[in-house]
């Protein structure tokens, strides 16, 4: 292809999306206009009217929309953090289990795994909540001298109340992830060179100290790309928590959407809101991955 | 002379009845250097890992150093071995993440708990050894093939290892490298280590071995002195086999 047809392509490509983009954006004005509610932020001064079962700071019905979308931001942030530690932990000890000396604990991790990595989280998030918390009959499930208690009100651990909403969250993602990232650990694992075991056992250094000195520094940095990308997943995933009730981003953005009819500005505040959490947690990522690639030289 | 190492009977199986070793049996007295030979395939690597564990075997005994494994023995008997049993690999196999005194002492360190400025001093001793004391402080990926490996040498040396384990060292070489790992090599023997050496280098085997054990479908064809096998091979098999290399 010549230079100058190249470059006339280009411009058409150019005026195709520009064309396109302004479609969208007319039929959002004609739309807005037709509703009459126009485009503004104003609104979220205006009192909610709308209670919340959870609220990590005080909060009433009669306090601002700005005030009850912070509440879900504390709320989602709540579930995404906790199940993100919840699932590290858990998720590298079934990798570690998985790739382990153990027959029968690599038996059980693989069809975790496969169970898991294979039914949506939907379901289980519903399984959790409806078979795992509310199923709860006689109020206790596990009681441990006023240090955990599990019962269909949630988890009440050390005085700390964590409703069963919540709870049922926190498992689903935390187990859902957890599967994931058991396969990163594996993945980063099995990277590195058999060469590498057989030169510390040939030292007569132990599975357990060579698995620490040797095999864990170099899988790590295989570690952090897949890691990332599930800690991505699992910050979005938590906007399922609409299913089960758990107010949080995006269950309170729907709320307001009813009463409002503010459909296009809640989107906004929804994708920005998603778009600057998971950009930091790349760059957070990124930062524990130069670190570490700083240590090896 | 007392033998360091006795094989009795060695049999490994791989699937669908294939033998890697078949009733390998020989000894080997302190002191001396055995060069293990073969095509590839014929269970010469095998049979070296199998003598510090990182093989395992179906029937027959090993005893090294005084330690008898079988088959069933546990991981501690093995570890045992390995502590006292040091061992070069084809491809050098160094902790990339350390440094190279930090490749050395590690062992020292974890396995025999010494401090860890003895542990370095030892180690800057054993880097002079190989002549390259100067890259203590460099990392594998900043050194020759060659460096590498001589490196390897030294860690396998400091937990001062009663015999020495060598699974091809310089076939991963360029040609011009290959020298500074056998003139190492030549130096440990005339120190009168006791060492096992897989490899096709004829030169080396003729002028530092004192038994050449042929191998081939994991069987020990012949053990002979370097004079006789290089000369005069009493193996259909192993005349083919020199011919072919030479």
């Amino acid at each position: 292809m010549s230079k100058n047809k190249k470059i006339f392509f280009q411009i058409l490509l150019v005026f195709a999306v520009l064309g396109f983009l302004g479609i969208l954006i007319n039929n959002l004005i004609i739309n807005l206009t037709r509703t009459g509610i126009g485009f503004n932020f104003n609104w979220l001064t205006k009192p909610a009217s709308f209670s919340l079962a959870e609220h990590p700071l005080p909060y009433s019905p009669s306090d601002s929309y700005a005030w009850a979308l912070f509440m879900g931001w504390m709320n989602s942030l709540k579930v995404i953090i906790s199940s993100l530690v919840l699932a590290t932990c858990f998720g590298t000890l079934i990798g570690f289990l998985r790739v382990g000396k153990n027959s029968f604990f690599r038996v059980i991790t693989a069809g975790y795994i496969t169970v898991i990595r294979q039914t949506p989280l939907l379901i289980q998030l519903m399984c959790w909540y409806f078979v795992g918390f509310l199923g709860i009959r006689n109020n206790s499930f596990l009681n441990i001298s006023n240090l955990l208690n599990i019962s269909n009100k949630g988890i009440e651990l050390f005085g700390l109340n964590l409703s069963s909403e919540f709870s049922a969250l926190l498992f689903g993602l935390s187990i859902f992830s957890s599967a994931f990232i058991a396969e990163v650990i594996r993945g980063g694992i099995q990277s590195v060179p058999i060469g590498q075991w057989e030169a510390f056992r040939s030292l007569g250094i132990s599975e357990k100290q060579g698995f620490i000195k040797i095999i864990i520094p170099q899988a790590l940095p295989a570690f952090i790309p897949g890691l990332t990308s599930q800690y991505l997943n699992l910050a979005k995933n938590s906007t399922l928590a609409i299913a089960i009730g758990y107010a949080d981003i995006y269950a309170i953005n729907d709320t307001i959407i009813n009463q409002t009819g503010r459909a296009v500005e809640c989107f906004i505040i929804l994708i920005f809101s998603f778009l600057i959490l998971n950009l930091l947690i790349t760059k957070v990522m990124g930062i524990i991955d130069k670190s570490i690639m700083k240590s090896r030289i | 002379m007392k033998p360091i190492l006795t094989a009795k009977n060695l049999t490994k199986s791989y699937a669908k009845g294939i033998l890697a070793l078949n009733k390998v049996s020989f000894t080997l007295d302190q002191g001396k250097v055995l060069v293990v030979m073969g095509p590839s395939g014929s269970g010469k690597s095998t049979l070296i890992r199998t003598i510090n564990g990182l093989e395992t075997f179906d029937k027959g005994e090993l005893n090294v150093l005084g330690i008898k494994i079988r088959p069933d023995s546990d991981e501690r008997k093995i570890q045992k071995v390995r502590r006292r049993v040091g061992m070069v690999f084809q491809q050098f196999n160094l902790f990339p993440h350390l440094s190279i005194l930090e490749n050395i002492t590690l062992a020292p360190i974890q396995v025999q708990k010494r401090n860890k400025k003895e542990a370095e001093e030892y180690g800057i001793n054993l880097l002079c050894q190989m002549g390259i004391e100067s890259h203590a402080k460099k990392y594998p990926g900043q050194l020759s093939g060659g460096e590498q490996q001589r490196v390897a040498i030294a860690r396998s040396l400091a937990l001062q290892p009663e015999l020495l384990l060598f699974d091809e060292p310089t076939s991963a070489l360029d040609p011009e490298r290959i020298n500074e790992v056998l003139d190492a090599m030549r130096r440990l023997a005339d120190q009168g280590m006791t060492m096992i050496v897989v490899t096709h280098e004829i030169k080396f085997a003729k002028e530092v071995s004192d038994q050449v054990l042929f191998i081939d479908s994991g069987k020990i064809l012949e053990i002979s002195s370097p004079e006789v096998f290089f000369s005069n091979a009493s193996h259909e098999r192993s005349r083919k086999f020199l011919n072919q290399i030479n």
